[in-house]
């Protein structure tokens, strides 16, 4: 069994309880970071931890963190990004409900390092279980001093509040975070400058994942040095692993960065549902290209990811048998960005709405000669061409699948139909 | 009749108010309060939340209507919001859409005539690794079966 960091209390009962978190090391990190260490040391540590962004960026935690100005006469926010949306991805779903204190603890501390005393969770509206157990929990921690004034008389204060969003995905990238958090709509913001800097409320802003944060607990408690113990020398740690789609076994698994794709899926996800053959696997959420059946023997980390042509992101790998019609999964997957698109940049407003409905269009046998050229026209002319990374995100998808699938493309077009032989029934997994 | 925040949703605005910097950051929550409060965010309730928080109602309107979780136009007393996003897509939910619509006979976009249900697509859940799911107001439905969707829809009141 693989040691874990993250759930390796998910299974003890009522451990969203503050009784029971405290009975497993709960809030030791805290006492220790705020007895112990000055702000400074805390982004030390972490960056000697070489902890990266768990929410598809992979930029280093600690190094974000330092960028946020000593002597702001602005006050200082730390927002953490739980509007977890990236389709195939539902690890920090899990963590809030399952172990929000944890969650919480990593916040505090990293508040601390920041100098923040108002710290905010942006939680998706649609969360609704795990928003009632991060009240709770909340309320735990303000009653046991480890929120407010004078933090375990240590001097140090903190305000949490939860913030409900309703319904968005480009919510979750950074900047449209803020703007929603101010009571706007999820716009995102011309960068730079950069949050650190000009962030929520114009003060200095962190914005970090729900999973970077649960980590920063560990690392204080046991230092940077255990931590790189997890994982390859670039991506250290475990990462939280979300298996989708047609799998045996779907669920969050956590297992050092580095893990073998092919592992994943046949040892840990029980492999293809119905025994059937593999097709192509999403590695990284919805955004990340595709990769083949052939493609599967790559470790799961950023480096090796990149090099690969695609990309870790959030770690939500979506798997797709025999049976899936690549068109139809990409129509799928566009009608999504052109929904989620904000409107704000006209590349990508117009053209994923274009993208979506030439892909349709050849799904059902309607598609022209020259529709693929088309469709990687556009997507060269989305392609950093707007304000924030959801045009790229969206065309991340249709170069691979076209790249990768193009005979099956080509098919439906020269065809006149989808020769695909589909299973879309509802699958039972006993 | 007025619209007007009851005693215990006016105490809740007043909290609220308190753990923002400024009265415009506090608008997605006070829309959630209306909701909650009133059902709809119909014109009138969009002009009193713009009147609390001395904001025009244009962005008031702008802001509800950017949201796919804030009703502005009338629902039934229930929203089913079925997921179709490719994880749930590759799990059947095509059959889970097209149960409901024949039990429901509506179509999506639709309110039954008894103003029961309204039944919604929906894109990721985030709940991909129990799916096909939906969400019926604030609850989450995971791995669900022909079966289980007729369950589900028998036991609401």
């Amino acid at each position: 069994m693989e040691e874990k960091i993250l759930l390796k209390y998910i299974d003890i009962p009522d451990i969203q309880k503050m009784e029971v978190y405290q009975k497993h090391d709960g809030y030791q990190a805290v006492a220790k970071a705020l007895g112990e260490h000055k702000p400074g040391d805390i982004i030390e540590l972490v960056k000697t931890s070489g902890l990266r962004g768990r929410g598809g960026a992979g930029f280093p935690a600690g190094l974000k963190w330092s960028f946020v100005p000593k002597d702001s006469d602005k006050p200082v926010y730390l927002c953490c990004n739980a509007d977890e949306g990236e389709p195939g991805t539902f690890k920090d779903h899990l963590l809030m409900e399952k172990n929000p204190h944890q969650l919480i603890e990593g916040i505090i501390i990293s508040a601390y390092a920041v100098n923040c005393h108002q710290a905010y969770i942006y939680i998706r509206g649609e969360f609704y279980q795990p928003r009632k157990v991060l009240e709770q929990a909340i309320k735990e921690a303000y009653e046991h001093n480890y929120l407010g004034k004078d933090i375990l008389g240590q001097g140090f204060h903190l305000d949490l509040s939860l913030h409900v969003g309703a319904g968005s995905y480009i919510a979750g990238e950074e900047t449209g975070l803020l703007e929603s958090l101010e009571g706007k709509r999820a716009e995102p913001r011309l960068k730079p400058p950069f949050p650190a800097a000009v962030g929520l409320f114009k003060g200095p802003t962190v914005i970090n994942n729900v999973e970077t944060l649960s980590n920063v607990p560990h690392i204080i408690l046991r230092g940077p040095e255990w931590f790189k113990g997890f994982g390859t020398e670039k991506s250290t740690g475990t990462k939280l692993f979300g298996l989708s789609g047609h799998i045996n076994k779907p669920g969050v698994y956590e297992l050092p960065m580095g893990i073998l794709l092919k592992e994943l899926i046949y040892q840990y996800g029980g492999g293809i549902i119905g025994g059937r053959k593999l097709k192509a696997v999403i590695p990284g959420g919805s955004s990340t290209p595709v990769l083949t059946a052939d493609e599967i023997d790559v470790a799961m980390d950023f480096e090796s990811l990149q090099a690969a042509g695609t990309m870790l992101g959030s770690a939500g790998v979506i798997v797709m048998d025999e049976t899936t019609c690549m068109v139809d999964a990409l129509a799928n997957l566009t009608r999504f960005y052109a929904h989620e698109s904000c409107g704000q940049c006209t590349p990508c407003r117009e053209g994923v709405s274009w993208m979506e409905k030439i892909v349709r269009r050849i799904e059902q046998g309607k598609g022209r000669k020259g529709d693929l050229e088309l469709l990687l026209d556009i997507c060269d002319n989305i392609s950093f061409k707007t304000l924030c990374p959801m045009g790229d995100a969206a065309l991340g998808p249709v170069v691979s699948f076209i790249t990768k699938f193009r005979s099956e493309f080509e098919d439906h077009i020269v065809q006149g139909r989808c020769p695909i032989k589909k299973d879309k029934s509802i699958k039972g997994r006993g | 009749m007025a619209v007007e925040f009851s005693p215990q949703a006016e105490k809740k605005f007043e909290e609220t108010l308190e753990r923002y910097p400024n009265k415009e950051a506090v608008l997605l929550p006070v829309l959630h309060l209306a909701q909650q409060e009133f059902g709809v965010l119909s014109d009138e309730v969009l002009e009193y939340v713009a009147g609390l928080l001395a904001l025009p109602p244009s962005r008031v309107k702008s802001v509800a209507s950017f949201y796919t979780l804030f009703n502005i136009k009338e629902v039934g007393r229930y929203v089913i919001r079925v997921c179709y996003t490719l994880p749930c897509a590759l799990n059947g939910a095509e059959e889970v859409m097209e149960h409901i619509k024949k039990r429901l006979n509506i179509e999506v976009g639709e309110t039954t005539p008894d103003k029961k249900f309204t039944l919604l697509g929906c894109e990721c859940l985030g709940s991909c690794n129990t799916a096909p799911v939906m969400q019926i107001n604030d609850r989450h439905y995971e791995n669900l079966s022909l079966e289980k969707i007729d369950q589900i829809l028998d036991s609401l009141e």
